[in-house]
């Protein structure tokens, strides 16, 4: 598939105090933005845990946009504070995992933030779209569909270097 | 002929420790040829796999499978066995969740082999590499043939009951080996099929000593560098990268209590969905920092961060294995 007609599929954790309201805003306004987020609607975004994401990315997503409030202005004091360490931390180790970071956005958008919301969900999708791909779910299947054999790779020169027994 | 049940015990992708700490057990290893027909323990004793492959299906009560699936022949052994046996446990880190073998799922297998037979430690200047069959005179000769990834028993066949540890701890085998004797006689019942057993029911800073407080910290250090380490105070606290909150209890908080971190081998505690997840989450919450910048800081110093929460979980969690390990065409 190539990246013209790759259309991505992203998941999005909301906030209910903000971002969710922000989505809202931006589609009672009419405000056109991608159609690839799949919204999930949380409590905060202190309540995301990164298992969402990874489950995410392991079934299927192309990428995962996480907002919440903006520093300082959490409904629940500070746990935004906490979502922005996992997301930094989580980036880390999706890095070792040779999977892009830039698949996972964290995006602050208030309640009344319509238009940034909007436009930073086609932000991502278009970042995403650039990216391809990620297929982690068929490429970890294919390892059921081959034959084990073909699994131990060994460089073809070698053979021709090889010294008889 | 004897009327015993039978038990057999396999080791696949592991280090034999396993093995080692089930004779830890001492006397209570009396008790298993007492109660059971020893039938196939490679570590132990000599039998053949012709021999497994002659006996009736569900003919052994009790298996327990040691080490992750790395190879055909331990998928093949891993499936007879299924086959043979009534009870198949998942036993130790490396059946039940990848372990130490599992971070190899962080490299394609080529490299791991390359890594192996022509680096530093090799003097290989043939480059010879080894073939899965090779034809000598006297015939085609096989070796097992790796497969891309190293996957826990559960990924290959049906398993009834996981048993955690690197190794699990000696007395809980021997309370688990008392368990199933009990069942045998017809005085205890089994647990539901694939509970975990063999472990406690909470996480292992349950069980470690140590006074926590308010957990903030302003630098992750590795633990040599600390100087001197607070033996009564939390780990986590003094900036030690523990992995206690996630993992299971069962060992009783050994390492904790010996002045070392927990690394995590007895695997993800009840309801963890990703051990490396939570451990995430759990780091992320002693961070005393709220910009950026410093959180960054921060978690510079946990310089391997894959390694640090997936230590003992990688083959077993969510995304399995670096993405890399699947992208890779086979050679030929």
């Amino acid at each position: 598939m190539d990246n013209q007609t790759f259309e991505p599929t992203i998941i999005g954790f909301t906030c209910n105090w903000c971002s969710y309201r922000a989505s809202d805003l931006a589609g009672t306004a009419r405000m056109k933005y991608a159609p690839n987020v799949r919204l999930i609607r949380l409590m905060c975004s202190g309540r995301l845990d990164p298992t969402f994401v990874l489950r995410a990315l392991s079934d299927g997503a192309d990428g995962v946009m996480i907002t919440g409030c903006h520093p300082g202005e959490c409904h629940y004091i500070e746990q935004n504070y906490k979502a922005l360490r996992r997301y930094l931390l989580l980036k880390r180790v999706l890095v070792g995992m040779g999977i892009e970071p830039e698949r996972v956005k964290l995006v602050w958008a208030s309640a009344a933030e319509g238009a940034k919301f909007a436009a930073e969900t086609t932000t991502f999708v278009e970042e995403v779209r650039k990216l391809g791909p990620l297929n982690l779910n068929a490429e970890c299947k294919m390892r059921n569909d081959e034959s084990e054999n073909s699994a131990f790779i060994i460089p073809h020169s070698s053979f021709e270097k090889e010294v008889p027994a | 002929m004897t009327t015993k049940p039978k038990f057999a015990m396999y080791w696949a992708a592991s280090c034999g420790g396993c093995e080692i700490a089930v004779l830890n057990t001492h006397e209570k290893i009396l008790d298993v040829d007492a109660n059971f027909d020893v039938v196939f323990w490679p570590v132990a004793m000599d039998a053949k796999y012709h021999d497994v492959e002659a006996m009736e299906d569900g003919s052994i009560l009790l298996t327990l499978f040691n080490g992750g699936i790395r190879n055909d022949e331990n998928e093949h052994i891993a499936k007879l066995l299924r086959q043979k046996s009534k009870i198949l446990v998942a036993f130790g880190s490396c059946a039940c969740e990848g372990c130490i073998p599992g971070l190899a799922n962080l490299s394609p297998v080529g490299d791991i082999v390359h890594t192996a037979f022509n680096t530093l430690t090799t003097d290989n200047p043939n480059e010879i590499y080894p073939r899965t069959s090779y034809d000598v005179p006297e015939g085609e000769l096989h070796i097992p043939t790796l497969s891309r990834v190293v996957r826990p028993l559960e990924q290959v066949v049906d398993v009834d009951y996981f048993m955690p540890g690197c190794p699990p701890e000696s007395h809980q085998i021997a309370a688990v080996i008392d368990l199933v004797i009990k069942v045998v006689k017809g005085e205890a019942e089994l647990p539901p099929k694939g509970s975990m057993i063999g472990v406690g029911d909470s996480t292992v800073c349950d069980e470690c000593p140590r006074a926590r407080n308010v957990k903030f910290i302003k630098e992750f250090k590795r633990i040599q560098d600390v100087a001197p380490v607070d033996p009564n105070l939390c780990l986590l606290e003094q900036g030690i990268p523990c992995n206690g909150p996630a993992t299971c209890s069962g060992c009783g908080a050994r390492c904790p209590q010996a002045g070392a971190q927990c690394i995590g081998c007895y695997g993800p505690a009840e309801g963890v969905m990703d051990y490396g997840a939570r451990l995430i989450t759990a780091f992320s919450s002693v961070i005393d920092a709220n910009t950026p910048a410093e959180i960054d800081r921060i978690l510079d110093g946990i310089p391997d961060p894959t390694g640090q929460v997936y230590r003992f979980n990688l083959a077993g969690s969510l995304l399995k294995a670096n993405r890399n390990v699947w992208k890779v065409v086979s050679g030929k």
